[in-house]
């Protein structure tokens, strides 16, 4: 789908072109209907939206003018430190032709304008290059239904991708509708007018009048068409460097994230969920700690109970004193060893098929003993952000509102009417800033839990806090998988066949079951093969399946989500083959890249920044790994060592195509925190389970990387003119591969199994 | 009642003399820059300075502190000019989502304070935070260029 946009500046002028607009009738179309057609609170409307004051004018959802000139760009994506309150903004405002310095911005309320129409069609069963008819309908459809459930949320690395056209066209309309005004203020042709920096300027009697001057009136004027947009070589917002809108507010305490959130007289709640995968709550006695300092009320709520009172601290001692007895589920065995026991024993299934190219199987059955078959896996991993989850809640009368650091306000909004029993017109979200999401603040089941809180206090705001413990015991964790790989080659030692056999649950139909009645884990789920399937290089037969295998425990979206393990097993075996074909694994992978020039720039850049030829200095040892994922393009380098027993990574180099690029900075900021959060779970990352209990529960025994383990990171970025891609996760994937395949060459141990801590180390090595 | 100077204002604040100081900053009196991370301290994001020292809270009694001085994030700006440690966190573009940044900020200030250069390795010794996004190669650029300026 990326690649329709590829050519998107201007008027509609090619097949692509005119398939986008089409597709997306609610993203461009929708902007135009909701604000121009249809009247009083109709979804779009933007004095219902943005609520001017009464020196503001609100052009359309997505943008009001003051009279002194401030431009407030309403935001619907949550800021999660990603920087798109900084990114969505610069796009809007390039088309508009603003001041950046005097943007601001605010977060948008939910609304079906706002729709995120490419998170959905991305769990579709096609490669993200598959222009197949059937394929580009599936999307077509996908981005139909994600306005007709109005989806608005943040993941997948879509906040650019999908904001990237609905943002142009609200700047160049409201543009557009301030030259018209001015036209009319001044009697001149609008064709004759230009704009410059904030200001309307008629060339031909040197006049300028302010954006802010001109705002009241233009908020009038109506349009028929979407104007042009301007030709990226004009761009002199997109592309630069700018500083985060968000920052000062994170430098001086004054960001308020959910946990920040206070209301008067508000109470706080404290919750505990059953330790034990698929308990439930038998019984508890409120009266224990009714007469505890501070104690109002103590309830369950879904998953668990809650002890609500009058600080967090109190809440938390009385919910530590409080006896609860818990009914044990159907799993009360669940081990890790269990699990992948049982994985093994799945692939004698055949599983479902997304990529079957030429005759795999096949030729893999007649190579007989000349196959190469290799068994990798990966664990279950927590979100762990640094701010635990939390939501406030409060019913006054018969309306109910949240505050929730959450990447999905409509869902929060739907899950949250669902629970009070009301309808959602009687339900306001409000997104705060989040202190870390990675995936995790998708999931509305803490949203839940203050809305149950809010229900038994009417009339005063609950803020739920979950302990450090429980968010990490509580999580939707990254699910563990296997992959069996069967691979035969040519004589020069290149993949002839390749077969990959991935086991798991499917996350997405998990999560799927969750929320929606009906949902199901059985239809395909392209997140259990990305990163596994259609692989940039020339493997002529390749099969990718993948065997469904539930698990009772939770399982969400974990920052690059398959990629984040599929990238560790596509590129520790094609390392393994270079290998064994006695191949630089640098020269072996451009070989298998002859024919995929974009991928190879990314992977020869990153050689060139690492001095790929020269080797690493004595002692330590380099690995390389190249992966494509929502949209990006990323090859990274690592240079290890062993320190001691411990494998240490000193120097990463990055290299990232990210199509056009909106703020480099963070590009860069994206690529430095999605490489240690990969590095960190290569590293150490690991949830286990033993007798139905995760056995790690907070962070000195969920290690993370600090200041003295963190590796130097050099980022460069590829100039290029392709559509936008993501950011947030891409960065994440080759991490784990360029370590292990570091480690490999410096200590000819191949690593099959993350994390790095189970290994040994002491045995081998310089 | 427990009696303490935060940010230069005496506080008497009512509660369970074992409550932690971070809860008594947070929900007592209302200054939320302070945050809440892992309750063991393990991971600093409630770090502030009790005479000074940087010190995490999330463990601290209040009566612990009867009689100090405590500093939050909030108080270390002069008026509205910035700590040279916090226009060095906005100059290097340091955060990302910003929840341990407080924290984090306020190790470093306690740190320059007591060591005006530090080295990397002095750095890595006193500045064992945890950020889940990553930023701590621009933490180190940042924390170098407050020494210097």
């Amino acid at each position: 789908m990326a690649r329709n946009r590829k050519n998107a500046e201007g008027k509609p002028k090619s097949r692509a072109r005119r398939r986008f607009l089409i597709g997306s009738t609610v993203a461009a179309g929708g902007l135009f209907v909701g604000w121009q057609l249809l009247g009083g609170s109709a979804p779009g409307d933007p004095a219902t939206l943005l609520e001017p004051g009464a020196d503001e004018a609100a052009l359309n959802a997505w943008v009001k003018i003051a009279r002194d000139g401030t431009v407030t760009i309403a935001v619907p994506r949550s800021e999660m430190g990603q920087g798109i309150h900084t990114a969505l903004p610069m796009i809007l405002a390039e088309e508009l032709d603003a001041d950046f310095d005097r943007v601001e911005i605010i977060d948008a309320k939910v609304d079906r304008i706002y729709v995120n129409d490419v998170m959905l069609p991305e769990g579709f069963p096609f490669g993200p290059h598959d222009e197949s008819f059937i394929a580009r309908q599936a999307r077509a459809t996908g981005r139909w239904l994600s306005g007709v459930i109005a989806v608005q949320a943040t993941g997948g690395s879509t906040s650019v991708r999908a904001g990237w056209q609905p943002m142009r066209e609200a700047g160049a309309m409201a543009r557009e509708m301030l030259k018209q005004a001015a036209a009319t203020r001044l009697g001149t042709p609008v064709a004759s007018l230009k704009t410059e920096r904030g200001e309307v300027v008629d060339p031909a009697s040197g006049k300028r009048i302010g954006y802010g001057e001109l705002a009241a009136e233009a908020a009038a004027v109506k349009l028929d068409a979407v104007p042009p947009l301007r030709d990226p070589s004009q761009f002199r917002i997109i592309g630069q460097p700018k500083q985060r809108l968000d920052i000062p507010a994170k430098v001086d305490g004054t960001a308020t994230f959910g946990i920040d959130v206070r209301l008067p007289d508000m109470l706080f709640a404290a919750v505990k969920h059953p330790p034990v995968v698929g308990a439930s709550v038998k019984r508890f006695d409120p009266a224990q700690v009714q007469r505890m300092p501070g104690v109002v009320k103590t309830v369950a709520v879904p998953g668990g109970i809650a002890v609500i009172a009058d600080s967090t601290w109190r809440a938390k001692q009385a919910l530590a004193a409080l006896d609860i007895e818990y009914e044990p589920g159907e799993t009360p065995d669940f081990s890790t060893d269990g699990l992948f026991a049982s994985y093994e024993a799945a692939l004698s299934e055949d599983g479902f098929g997304y990529q079957d190219d030429g005759e795999a199987v096949e030729i893999l059955e007649a190579a007989g003993s000349n196959v190469l078959e290799m068994t990798y896996r990966t664990p279950f991993l927590a979100h762990a952000p640094m701010e635990p989850m939390n939501c406030t809640a409060r019913i006054v009368d018969d309306r109910l509102e949240v505050w929730a650091p959450t990447q999905a306000p409509s869902v929060s909004r739907w899950i949250a009417a669902g629970q009070a029993d009301m309808d959602e017109d009687k339900v306001t979200v409000n997104v705060t800033y989040l202190g870390g999401g990675f995936g995790r603040r998708g999931e509305p089941d803490f949203i839940r839990q203050a809305v149950a809180c809010a229900m038994a206090v009417r009339g005063r705001g609950v803020q739920v806090v979950w302990s450090r413990e429980e968010d990490i015991r509580q999580d939707t964790y990254r699910p563990a998988t296997l992959a069996h790989f069967r691979v035969t080659t040519d004589s020069e030692g290149y993949p002839t066949a390749w077969a990959n056999k991935l086991v798991g649950p499917s996350t997405s139909g998990q999560a799927t079951m969750r929320y929606i009645p009906f949902g199901s884990d059985s239809g395909p789920d392209r997140t259990t093969v990305d990163g596994a399937a259609w692989l940039p290089y020339a493997i002529p037969n390749m099969r990718v399946e993948h065997i469904l295998s539930r698990v009772p425990v939770r399982v969400g979206f974990w920052r690059s989500v398959g990629h984040s393990q599929n990238a560790f097993y596509s590129e520790a075996v094609i390392d393994e083959l270079a290998h064994a074909a006695g191949k630089d694994p640098y020269a072996y992978r451009m070989h298998l890249l002859a024919d995929s020039p974009r991928y190879a720039r990314v992977l020869e850049t990153v050689a060139r920044m690492a001095d790929w030829d020269a080797g690493a200095p004595a002692g330590r040892a380099r690995g390389i790994a190249l992966h494509e994922s929502f949209g990006s393009i990323v090859a990274q380098v690592a240079e290890v060592s062993l320190d001691g027993s411990e494998p240490r990574v000193h120097r990463v180099w990055c290299a990232v195509d990210a199509g056009i690029v909106i703020n480099p900075d963070t590009i860069v900021a994206q690529m430095q925190g999605g490489i240690v959060f990969g590095l960190t779970a290569a590293l150490y990352g690991e949830i286990t389970f033993a007798d139905g209990e995760p056995q790690q529960s907070n962070f000195p025994d969920y290690e993370m990387i600090r200041l003295s383990t963190m590796p130097t990171i050099e980022t460069e970025i590829i100039a290029s003119t392709e559509a936008p891609g993501g950011a947030g996760e891409p960065g994440t994937p080759p991490i784990a591969p360029a370590v292990t395949n570091a480690l490999f060459a410096l200590t000819g141990q191949r690593v099959r199994d993350l994390p790095l801590s189970r290994h040994d180390w002491t045995t081998t090595g310089s | 009642m427990i009696d303490f100077v935060l940010n230069g204002e005496t506080v008497s604040v009512d509660v369970e003399p074992d409550t932690p100081l971070l809860w008594v900053i947070r929900d007592t009196l209302g200054k939320t820059g302070t945050k809440f991370g892992c309750g063991v301290a393990a991971c600093g994001a409630c770090t502030v300075h009790v005479d000074g020292v940087a010190t995490r809270t999330c463990v601290l009694p209040v009566e612990a502190v009867a009689g100090s001085s405590v500093t939050t994030i909030e108080g270390i700006a002069a008026g509205e000019t910035r700590h040279r440690v916090q226009q060095a966190w906005i100059d290097e573009q340091v955060p990302q989502c910003g929840y341990c940044q407080s924290g984090m900020i306020m190790a470093v200030t306690a740190l320059l304070a007591e060591n005006p250069s530090p080295t990397d390795a002095d750095i890595d010794d006193a500045v064992t935070n945890i950020c889940r996004c990553g930023t701590y190669g621009r933490i180190r650029s940042a924390i170098h260029r407050a020494a210097r300026a």
